[in-house]
């Protein structure tokens, strides 16, 4: 069982930090409308307030290193240029879905999409957090605070998937590949 | 400090919002920045070649790069004139958001396209 190392580390992009963001992201959401929201009663201890304070920091560094290795480490795998006459562009992502009319808009709608809506992630998930950080249970004294932060996750939410989904479907139609083979497992002979 | 004025600096410190409208602003800002710089690089060819950071990823790297110096710079400057004051969030929150929506349609190519 082989993966190359540019495979890898699209899986540890996409896979690993972004789809670790997303799923984080569901329980910021309920932690929030449930003990921060104005129109809560409950006392909230000091262990909930640091626990939420952790979870949007981890949040906010994995959506950080999401868009920083899709950046800089796959995306200039990925608009690798070609030499000329190169036959086989199986090696250049978007040299082979511009190669092909069916498959151009995953790149000229799709990538450019995707390497700019990602950013809207951490700078709103940094703001949250920080944020959080400064007001903790008093949040509840502030709504509109409150509203606007949650609107911004919420935001950050459909721009991650946003970048997922399309990172996925470039990655079926273009596969980044290359570099050297790594032997995850051997299997038993036929 | 009597008791009376402990009480009232304690809740007037609860009330305060202006470092978290700070942050909220320039999160707008921030990420207005990126559709904006991202835009003007699909224009114009002298804008696209100076976002060229780091060539192998090329323009990205200056639009990301330079948005993110302005959203952090906008933080910086917003939080030192706020961090202490009782805004009105209202305008804050609506422009924040505003912006925030803006960077979404704006990054997405049909409607980029249209300018």
């Amino acid at each position: 069982m082989e993966i190359t190392e540019r495979s890898l580390m699209t899986l540890i992009h996409g896979m690993g930090f972004g789809a670790l963001y997303l799923l984080a992201c569901s329980g910021a959401i309920v932690e929030l409308y449930r003990r921060y929201a104005p129109t809560c009663q409950t006392p909230v201890e000091v262990r909930d307030e640091r626990f939420l304070s952790t979870y949007l920091v981890v949040m906010a560094a994995l959506a950080w290193l999401t868009v920083l290795t899709g950046t800089y480490i796959i995306y200039p795998w990925y608009r690798a240029v070609p030499p000329p006459g190169t036959a086989n562009l199986a090696g250049f992502p978007q040299r082979m879905l511009m190669a092909n009319p069916s498959t151009i808009a995953w790149h000229s709608i799709g990538m450019e999409w995707k390497e700019y809506v990602a950013w809207l992630v951490p700078i709103s998930i940094t703001m949250a957090a920080a944020v959080f950080i400064r007001y903790g249970r008093n949040l509840r004294r502030h709504p509109e605070l409150y509203s606007a932060v949650l609107g911004f996750v919420f935001v950050s939410i459909f721009a991650a998937g946003v970048a997922g989904f399309l990172g996925a479907m470039l990655n079926k139609y273009a596969p980044v590949e290359g570099g050297p083979n790594i032997q995850l497992l051997h299997g038993e002979k036929p | 400090m009597s008791a009376k004025d402990r009480s009232t600096s304690v809740h007037a410190q609860d009330f305060r919002n202006g470092d978290g409208a700070a942050a909220l602003l320039a999160a707008g800002i921030g990420s207005f920045a990126v559709a904006l710089f991202a835009l003007l690089a699909d224009k114009s060819n002298a804008v696209k070649s100076a976002m060229i950071f780091y060539k192998p990823t090329g323009p990205l790297s200056g639009v990301t790069t330079s948005a993110i110096i302005v959203w952090l710079v906008a933080w910086a400057i917003l939080h030192w004139r706020w961090h202490s004051s009782v805004i009105t969030l209202r305008p804050i929150t609506r422009a924040a958001l505003i912006l925030l929506v803006l960077s979404l349609l704006l990054t997405f190519p049909p409607i980029a396209d249209l300018f």
